[in-house]
């Protein structure tokens, strides 16, 4: 069903604007053309489907589902829902005092946050239409990993010593409250929609997120063309080969100070696999681009003291760094053949 | 004189909210008093989790968005 878009972009870059496809301008437009309006026709349809789902997910509900889980699988349920909720970014700051006063532990609400940026429909199905099933699978494994080993290890140092003290006090109330009567809480009502509320909310939704990415999408497919069509296959493989151990901590630093969402940096990670990058390296510089980025760490400032964000940020890029290094020594069995 | 209170930490979304509820109160000829709210500390004492929220005269009315056009007249000529 796919192939239409292919024929497509054959029709309108060799054909209508006869532009030869052993050019490098050929290539780069017809994979421009190809991508975009794939992976808009997809998003289109796919956010509008999976929004008619979930029109009654709202988040206290999924509070409460996580406050009713002991803290050994709290940390999958919280990154497990961060990767499905439809989440803002500038929500993330109401969302951090509503999971905190609810008395669910640090470790858990920033599983929580930290695989929210990494996981999401977008990315799922940008990846799943330019790398394939496999790929999505292990970016989904190792985005909710992340997610998972950062809380746990932020739980095990006691993170919450360094909240803020308004947070810090709210947490220490409900977990007192918890310990007198544990695992009491109700889970609201999905409250009852019509099919008519649920078309009403995805339609919402639909235009809230193309509206906001389909700049990334452009921009991120422009520079993926530019890659796919000027860097002759295999540079990266002979300049940055997956040999030198210090390519994934350069490609998690080279990714701090760009600031983009999935979106953007999907279509860039699909050339940079192409020309030979190696793909632990590619993972490594894409969650460090869409992760850990400069603006929500700002904003966590308003709950967290300066050292628990340090310690948060550190956490990350060392979890960015294994993931890398990992894959690149497991990749070449984990996706041979596709 | 109705209160209004915009709940959130200072995105787009929120000023845009508070505009809203001020553009249509003028339009509609009813005086009100629109406050943003940006304090996490306040907007947890709400407890809302998703901004932005808007609460009417001390409590929440409506969080995770910005309001539609027709709520927002459904709160101006709601008596108080």
């Amino acid at each position: 069903m796919l192939a239409i878009f292919t024929q497509l972009a054959d029709w309108l870059t060799y054909t209508l604007m006869g532009l030869s496809p052993e050019t490098k301008l050929g290539t780069s437009i017809h994979f421009f053309i190809e991508d975009t309006t794939k992976i808009l026709f997809l998003l289109v349809v796919m956010i509008y489907v999976i929004a008619l789902m979930r029109a009654s997910l709202n988040l206290e509900r999924v509070r409460a589902y996580i406050q009713r889980k002991n803290r050994t699988v709290g940390y999958f349920f919280g990154s497990g829902f961060g990767a499905i909720t439809p989440f803002c970014s500038c929500s993330s700051i109401p969302l951090f005092l509503g999971f905190t006063s609810a008395g669910i532990p640090l470790g858990i609400t920033m599983a929580f946050l930290f695989t929210s940026p990494i996981i999401n429909e977008v990315a799922v199905i940008m990846l799943w239409s330019l790398l394939g099933w496999k790929f999505t699978l292990a970016y989904i494994v190792i985005g909710m990993a992340v997610g998972m080993v950062g809380g746990m290890i932020l739980d095990a140092i006691k993170g919450e010593r360094w909240l803020k003290d308004f947070a810090a006090r709210a947490y220490q109330k409900a977990a007192e409250q918890a310990h007198d009567s544990p695992h009491d809480v109700e889970v609201p009502e999905a409250p009852k929609l019509t099919f008519k509320d649920r078309h009403d909310f995805a339609k919402d939704e639909l235009k809230e997120i193309v509206g906001r990415i389909w700049k990334w999408v452009l921009i991120g497919v422009g520079l993926g063309a530019a890659l796919h069509g000027f860097v002759p296959d295999g540079w990266f493989a002979e300049n940055l080969g997956s040999g030198q151990w210090w390519s994934v901590p350069a490609a998690v630093f080279a990714g701090l100070p760009l600031y983009s969402n999935a979106t953007g940096v999907i279509p860039v990670m699909e050339s940079l696999i192409v020309k030979g990058l190696p793909v632990g390296t590619t993972l490594a510089f894409c969650m460090s681009t869409v992760a850990a980025s400069f603006p929500e760490f700002i904003m966590l400032k308003q709950v967290m003291t300066f050292r628990l964000l340090a310690i948060i940020f550190a956490i990350l890029l060392a979890n960015f760094m294994v993931v890398g290094w990992v894959i690149n020594a497991i990749g070449p069995w984990l996706f041979a053949g596709s | 004189m109705k209160q209004f209170e915009v709940l959130g930490t200072g995105c787009k979304k929120c000023t845009s909210t508070a505009e809203s509820i001020e553009r249509i109160a003028q339009e509609m000829g009813e005086s009100v008093e629109v406050v943003k709210v940006t304090d996490p500390a306040k907007i947890m004492g709400y407890q809302v989790m998703s901004t932005p929220a808007v609460a009417l005269d001390g409590r929440v009315v409506h969080s995770g968005s910005v309001p539609d056009r027709e709520t927002v007249m459904r709160w101006l000529t709601a008596s108080a």
